[in-house]
């Protein structure tokens, strides 16, 4: 863990306290205790630059997976430094200018700074992170801040829109990314990026190479917005407008070109790499800045130049690219130069559109518009604005003496160069990129025209807008005269950045070229002479005024191209495909019938197991060893298996449930023959209590409890029953007939004594050995009595309430025709037998540990008592002899349990450890005494409550 | 024996299933009171049978048969006691509340 760990973790630390920050302090706008973060992050990565210009890399790393390869590794050199740079430089501006910009009352701009510090601390992260892994993890977490920032007036449907399409757009591309990744890790065995760099020499042949370099380029386009990818940009500024100036200008959409620099020293050299993001970069430039002529909201123009200036840098890093080809020869550094503009240009951008969109955002704040159509003569009342917008305008345009003007000469070096180039065809087709880039130079000044003068000149229309304009507030102008200033001062002293800033990041994307202890010639002269550059220069201002002049009688500029945005059609039509397709094939199988449900389930058993059976060597039928079946036997199969059968032919309810019981009581006698004497306990006592229930639901209810409809033999629901018996019947066979391996339960039969002092194996397998699930296992008990307990209680809407007659209150009485019975005999004996039948299972409780019995059957025995006390008395007579509330019971149950097995803690021992000692007692001698009968009781207690509670809840609602 | 009892198993489940693909809802619950006596037995069966003396030591034989299966069969046959209840509660009350106990009617609606 290092100090550049904890800059990157710092946001999100202040992300995750600013919603509270707002609240605690209402009166200071939660900007001002933001801004001190992020200015001192600025700080401490200015106090790098020194470090970082001598060549000194700051890394550190902290295991995260080793064992995958995935450590959080953050590394800083000249690229990572450049963006950590823009990233809290630009951030601690537009945190300053949406202290004013945002309404600390009316907005929620606690949630607002926690999706901005969001976003700060996971673009910090892409950039500083050397582990690929990581990067991808902070690169989706852009993607997901900035949906968060564009929905941040999620009431307007357009904003949700564009924050959908933005995230679509960019996490498909980052999915494509990670793909890449995978396969660069594939082809050299780490995630590290600077040992990917290393082993780059070694990949080139690798038939992966190729489609890695495709797909990590699909996530650097899609999240730079790169034509075709595009179309989500224009959408994302719904966002308020510090978010687009910062994420969807300075930094975020610049990610993709980070990625493009930092994997450059990996895929350089590659003709498709140099084709594709050079050739992509000139197609988004010319594209955008057609597209930002047409645009009358000032934002929309905003988005389409920056759409258009991001391709302008893509073209330069793809460009400079070349210069790989050339390696270790003195060309290589004349190629060298098309990234130096790359870099340079894309602090420029950062500098002149930040503050432009401030300006926009100033203009909308103060005027209720950003229509072009609806503004104009602003100059006169908003004179600093206006000075900024001139800057950032006339910068953007290429016009001196401002910082664009520099870049934009260094890209038309750049484009001339490569007409120079003998690979990649270029010697047919290098001609191409200056005319291209002349043309798109020249929509660029009369956008940038347009965007000035319709604002801030012309006729004043103030009775178009909604509010009357006026300057903005200091503190909303400070950060663009700021940014404003300094594309001054790069205009007038370029060589401020040349050697802190941008030979370092060079010496980043080129890693091999340079010898140690040599640097690039990163120097930049304001004045070349009479060069071509300064004579196509010329050309565009020229051609530009004639332009900007005739805008509005040239129809082509200001009718659609195509037929409406094709594009966005097709995103459009496509989402919607895709929606319909697959609500279509939801549809389709989600019936609601829960008989399909039950199909699927079936048949993927079937297929699954008969796979599984066939085709395992394992699976062995041997029927030697299986045990002799006396007549005895045979004849309880028989009685077995003739009620099963019959029951789906039973005519009435009565007859199918008795059936069902039989089969019941059948298993029952089948424990008692394999030697299970609590099973056959349990099994007895909980199918009487289970007809019982069927009785106490079904009887009385006149339509239900007499004829059914007969059941018509469905052959496609009787192949599947087969198929599923067929299966179980031979797991059974082949289960039984082989073993694998040896039974743990050897250790249970010798330790069962030793170890918990308990005869009764099964009981201490129960309470002992295996607590834990016994204690779970009376949890989901519980959890289904108060189900039923709920269910009974249920009340349809619009259904009357029950005029407050509570569980106890309203008295159980079941009616006269029910089950309470009028007979003498059952009432005489019964008074007798319960009694005894609550003294045998208070002896099963306590017996269990070493013979049959237990809690569970004990709590079932005494349940079983008080079911016969109800049918003979009625319910309402249980309430008046054992006037206790059942659920507190079962919940207190749980609590001896519980503490039971929190008891073990005081001893220093695991949860549900027991212990056992013999004591001598009074009256009973040497007695055991074990932990494992308070747990017992626990259990005891709970499933007495809980199967009263059933009982209860169901006779009390008749 | 287990030849025989795989057979039982075999029917059980078989009955059990067809149950639960019927649309009433009383055959469903019976139907998986019988996948569940199935169950049981399939375990008890796995282990082989009659092997030995009950699993409580007071016995004091030299084999005994597996306890496992038995706890594991204990734990289950509660569990199944809570399922089928609160599905008699619930079929009750559907047909209490809605008048019906066919699973056809009962089907879920479009957006629901």
């Amino acid at each position: 863990m290092s100090l550049l760990h904890l800059v990157i973790i710092l946001p999100f630390m202040f992300a995750v306290v600013s919603p509270f920050l707002h609240k605690m302090a209402q009166r200071i706008h939660t900007g001002w205790l933001i801004l001190p973060a992020s200015v001192f992050m600025f700080i401490y990565f200015l106090g790098r630059l020194p470090q970082v210009q001598d060549g000194e890399r700051v890394t550190s790393s902290v295991p995260w997976i080793p064992s995958l390869g995935v450590d959080f590794t953050v590394y800083l050199d000249g690229l990572g430094l450049l963006f950590a740079l823009l990233i809290t430089g630009i951030g601690s501006l537009v945190i300053l200018y949406s202290i004013f910009y945002m309404n600390k009352t009316k907005e929620a701009i606690g949630m607002f700074y926690l999706y901005l510090l969001l976003f700060m601390g996971a673009m910090l992260g892409v950039v500083l992170s050397d582990n690929l892994i990581v990067l991808y993890g902070f690169w989706e977490l852009t993607s997901i801040s900035s949906f968060l920032l564009i929905a941040f007036w999620y009431q307007r449907e357009k904003s949700r829109y564009g924050a959908l399409k933005s995230m679509l757009i960019t996490v498909f591309g980052g999915l494509a990314m990670l793909g890449g990744f995978v396969m660069l890790y594939l082809m050299t065995g780490t995630f590290s990026i600077r040992e990917i760099i290393g082993n780059a020499a070694s990949m080139t042949d690798h038939s992966l190479f190729v489609p890695a370099m495709l797909l990590v380029l699909l996530g650097a386009f899609t999240k730079s917005a790169q034509f075709p990818f595009h179309i989500w940009l224009p959408d994302a500024m719904e966002a308020p407008t510090p978010v687009s100036a910062y994420l969807h200008s300075a930094t975020m959409v610049k990610a993709g070109l980070y990625l493009v620099a930092r994997f450059s020293p990996v895929f350089a050299g590659e003709a498709g790499w140099f084709w594709l993001v050079s050739a992509t970069g000139i197609v988004t430039l010319t594209y955008g800045s057609y597209r930002a002529l047409k645009q009358t909201d000032l934002k929309s123009m905003l988005a389409f130049s920056t759409i258009s200036q991001l391709g302008l840098i893509m073209s330069l890093l793809g460009l400079g690219s070349a210069a790989a080809v050339y390696s270790g020869t003195s060309e290589s550094l004349f190629y060298v130069k098309a990234t130096m503009a790359g870099i340079f240009h894309l602090i420029n951008h950062a500098v002149f559109k930040g503050a432009l969109f401030m300006v926009a955002g100033i203009v909308d704040h103060e005027t209720g518009t950003r229509d072009i159509r609806k503004l104009g003569g602003l100059m006169s009342v908003m004179p600093v604005t206006f000075s900024i917008a001139v800057i950032g305008t006339f910068s953007m345009a290429g016009l001196p003496p401002f910082n664009g003007f520099l870049s934009k000469e260094m890209f038309f070096t750049a484009v001339l160069n490569i007409m120079e180039m003998d690979v990649f065809h270029m010697q047919f087709l290098g001609v191409i990129f200056p005319v291209i880039a002349w043309v798109a130079s020249i929509f660029t000044f009369v956008y940038s025209m347009l965007l000035l003068f319709k604002t801030f000149t012309g006729k004043k229309q103030f009775e178009k807008l909604e509010k009357k304009p006026h300057e903005a507030p200091l503190g909303m102008l400070l950060p663009p005269v700021v940014l404003a200033s300094l594309a001054v001062v790069f205009g007038l002293f370029p060589n401020l950045l040349s050697y802190t800033l941008i030979e370092p990041a060079m010496a980043a994307i080129h890693p091999t070229m340079l010898l140690p202890g040599q640097q690039f010639d990163a120097a930049i002269h304001i004045w070349h002479g009479w060069t071509t550059e300064i004579f196509m220069t010329i050309g565009v201002i020229a051609f530009g005024v004639v332009l900007f002049k005739l805008h509005h009688r040239l129809k082509v500029l200001n009718q659609p191209l195509f037929s409406g945005m094709t594009l966005n059609k097709t995103y459009d039509g496509g989402l919607s495909m895709l929606d319909r397709g697959a609500k279509g094939l939801t549809d389709r199988y989600m019936t609601g019938s829960i008989r399909h449900y039950l199909i699927y389930i079936f048949i993927f058993l079937i297929v699954s197991i008969a796979v599984t059976m066939g085709s395992s060597a394992n699976i062995r039928f041997d029927f030697s060893a299986f045990a002799p079946m006396s007549l005895y036997e045979a004849v309880i199969i028989f009685a077995l298996i003739v009620p099963v059968i019959a029951v789906p032919f039973a005519r009435s309810r009565m007859m199918a449930i008795i059936l069902t019981g039989t089969a019941g009581y059948m298993v029952t006698l089948f424990f008692v023959i394999f030697r299970a004497p609590d099973l056959a306990l349990t099994q007895m006592i909980v199918e009487t209590v289970s007809v019982t229930l069927f009785l106490l639901c079904f009887y009385h209810l006149p339509k239900l409890k007499k004829e059914i409809v007969a059941l018509r033999f469905k052959l496609s629901n009787f192949i599947i029953a087969l198929g599923v018996g067929v299966v179980m019947t031979l797991i059974a066979l082949s289960a039984s007939s082989s073993r694998s391996f040896e039974s743990i339960s050897k250790f249970f039969i010798e330790e069962s004594y030793n170890l918990a002092g308990g005869k009764n194996i099964v009981n201490v397998i129960l309470v002992d050995f295996r607590g834990f699930d016994t204690m779970l296992e009376i949890v989901v008990l519980g959890i289904a009595s108060y189900g039923i307990y709920a269910l009974i209680r249920l009340k349809l809407p619009g259904e009357q309430e029950s005029a407050g007659a509570g569980y106890w209150e309203s008295g159980s009485k079941l009616p006269i025709n029910g089950i309470k019975s009028n007979d003498v005999i059952l009432q005489t004996i019964s008074k007798v037998v319960i009694f005894i039948i609550l003294t045998f299972s208070l002896y099963l409780f306590f017996s269990g540990h070493h013979e049959p019995g237990g809690g569970f059957i004990g709590a079932l025995m005494t349940a079983a008592a008080f079911v016969l006390l109800a049918m003979a008395f009625g319910i309402k007579t249980i309430r008046e002899v054992i006037p206790i509330d059942f659920r507190r019971v079962s919940a207190a149950g749980i609590l001896v349990a519980l503490l039971t097995g929190i008891g073990s803690f005081v001893f220093d021992a695991p949860f549900l450890s027991h212990a056992f000692g013999y004591f001598p007692l009074p009256l009973l001698g040497q007695t055991e005494l074990a932990t494992a009968l308070l747990f017992d009781l626990g259990v005891y207690l709970t499933v007495v409550g809980i199967t009263m509670t059933i009982i209860l809840a169901i006779g009390r609602d008749n | 024996m287990e030849l025989y009892m795989s057979l039982a198993i075999g029917v059980l489940f078989t009955v059990g299933v067809y149950l639960v693909l019927t649309k009433s809802l009383l055959r469903i619950i019976l139907g998986t009171s019988l996948l569940t006596h199935g169950v049981h037995l399939l375990l008890l069966t796995m282990s082989r049978l009659k092997t030995g003396a009950a699993p409580l030591l007071g016995q004091e034989a030299d084999v005994y048969v597996d306890p496992l299966p038995q706890a594991l069969i204990l734990t289950s046959i509660v569990i199944s006691f809570g399922v089928t209840s609160f599905f008699f509660v619930l079929a009750y009350k559907a047909y209490q509340k809605l008048g019906t106990d066919d699973m056809e009617q009962l089907r879920g609606k479009e957006d629901e």
